[in-house]
């Protein structure tokens, strides 16, 4: 199993460093782009835009229930109005980024494996390898791209709404003003809770983009196969993702300790 | 040992002196290629020559289409040269390689058209992605091969609404875009009802002989073999086991090749499964 791994990995960085290459090559070689603006626009659109919804309506109802259930506790000991701090902390650091990358991890890295693996099985990405076209430079490049590059500002609509519903009822609970719990969410930030939010979010879009992209490139065997891979590819990115957060997070405190 | 082949000096066009054209367009020598376990090629030894029509015929899973993609630099051989007018194509770089691929069209059996496109889109993506030509002008080739294969009609189409023979020749369009020097068909006439896979088989023999490119054509398709080959081979046991000009070839005494013709049950084919 390990050996079966570490395998995976070598595959995935090597498919990483490929994509970069065949991009690069692009660029240099043909004074261009490596992919057209408009397919990376339309992969911002579905993975941005398209998953505002699902984010925040999630993380909302998270910082609620967050929120009431830590203030129930905390009101035992009299310190419900921490409640904000609690939750703004919370989000900033950690939910925010690992429940946005699993949303994300389901949402669109099954979509891309799906695709890239569709793709594989009617010899799309073989024929556009055959005319000599690149294909991973035309179809990773701007999902990856767009995955890294707009998971932060996901996380950000997510700590938002996420806050928005610890607002709301903190406000019908424990009497804590809607203004009064902004201030104090804030306040109780520091700089190295949100680098931490936003480095991890960067890291988080990469690993899915290219976990999913891996998974679908290496469909074999029809339709049946295209099912296995976007489960595979599901659970691998959501693995992955946590476990790194896990390996951030000991980092993260170890260094600040 | 398979049996000796029909012709052993088979009917190739011969070379004229100081004439360019004579090197192969294609060329593989002593190719082997194995699959984890499993050896698909074990000594390939053919080489195509400008504007033939070269038919490769062989039981399924005998690794035809393997030599397409061997050409194309899509496969790398175990061992052996694999060469591309007179190029190495197994020691290229990538950029190479690409360029390279720009002088070869590849029609596949299921015409692999990209699904998200148009007809006009899946042609002019080559174009597009690999020249600095105009929108005018990659029109105006779109426009010109889709009427070659007869297909202007559908240009605005998308490949779900195609029929598998209208598919096809959409793919061919697509493989003549760049305007390659060799055109590799992987089973061109597979799923097709006679009438249709008579007319793909015109085309291709219209297009060989109008533009003057070189064919591959693999196909296990007798009639369509015999109709459009200038030369023929037959893979067996991952050698090439009989080659020649089809005359040479449908009366060849060979067993093999006499069951493979006729497709009767019993003979060496059906008793060598691997």
């Amino acid at each position: 199993m390990i050996r079966a791994s570490l395998q995976h990995l070598s595959s995935v960085i090597w498919l990483l460093v490929d994509t970069l290459h065949e991009m690069g090559d692009h660029i240099y070689f043909r004074r261009r782009l490596p992919f057209r603006l408009e397919h990376f626009v339309e992969q911002a659109d579905r993975t941005g835009f398209g998953s505002v919804p699902l984010v925040g309506m999630v993380c909302f109802f998270l910082g609620l229930t967050m929120a009431l259930l830590s203030g129930y506790v905390l009101k035992t000991f009299g310190q419900e109005r921490l409640v904000p701090n609690l939750v703004a902390i919370a989000f900033a650091r950690e939910l925010g980024p690992l429940i946005t990358g699993i949303m994300l991890a389901a949402r669109m890295g099954a979509a891309f494996t799906a695709e890239l693996g569709t793709m594989m099985v009617s010899e799309e990405v073989e024929a556009m390898e055959a005319m000599g076209i690149g294909p991973r430079r035309l179809l990773i490049g701007p999902r990856l791209l767009a995955i890294f590059l707009l998971m932060p500002c996901l996380v950000v609509v997510g700590d938002c709404a996420a806050l928005l519903g610890g607002q709301i009822i903190s406000k019908m609970v424990f009497d804590i003003r809607i203004l009064a719990f902004a201030h104090q969410a804030v306040d109780s930030l520091e700089l190295r809770d949100m680098v931490g939010g936003v480095i991890k979010s960067f890291m988080f879009g990469g690993i899915i983009g290219i976990v999913s992209c891996y998974k679908g490139l290496a469909v074999r065997g029809g339709a049946a196969g295209v099912g296995e891979a976007t489960t595979s590819s599901v659970v691998t990115a959501i693995t992955v993702v946590i476990g790194s957060d896990t390996l951030f997070n000991i980092v993260q405190t170890t260094i600040f300790s | 040992m398979p049996a000796a082949p029909p012709a052993k000096e088979p009917a190739r066009p011969e070379p004229e002196r100081g004439d360019e054209d004579a090197r192969p367009a294609a060329e593989l020598t002593d190719v082997y290629l194995s699959f984890g376990e499993k050896e698909i090629l074990k000594g390939i030894t053919f080489q195509v020559l400008p504007k033939e029509r070269y038919v490769v015929m062989g039981k399924s899973g005998g690794g035809k289409s393997t030599l397409l993609r061997l050409i194309l630099g899509i496969l790398q051989p175990t061992k052996g040269s694999v060469q591309f007018n007179g190029v190495e194509v197994t020691r290229m770089g990538r950029h190479r390689l690409n360029r390279m691929r720009q002088k070869i069209g590849m029609v596949y059996q299921y015409s692999a058209l990209i699904s998200s496109l148009s007809v006009r889109g899946n042609l002019a993506l080559p174009l597009e992605e690999l020249t600095d030509k105009k929108a005018a002008e990659i029109n105006a080739i779109v426009e010109e091969k889709l009427e070659m294969v007869g297909m202007i009609d559908s240009i605005d189409a998308m490949p779900a609404e195609l029929s598998g023979g209208m598919r096809k020749r959409i793919g061919l369009a697509r493989a003549l875009v760049n305007d390659p020097e060799l055109i590799l068909y992987d089973e061109p006439s597979a799923g097709l009802d006679p009438v249709t896979s008579s007319t793909i088989d015109e085309l291709m023999i219209e297009l060989s002989e109008k533009i003057g490119t070189t064919s591959i054509i693999v196909t296990h398709e007798m009639d369509s073999a015999f109709r459009v080959a200038t030369r023929m081979a037959m893979i067996y046991e991952g050698v090439i086991h009989a080659e020649g000009t089809p005359e040479q070839v449908r009366h060849c005494s060979d067993p093999v090749v006499r069951q493979f013709i006729t497709g009767d049950t019993e003979g060496p084919l059906t008793e060598h499964v691997d």
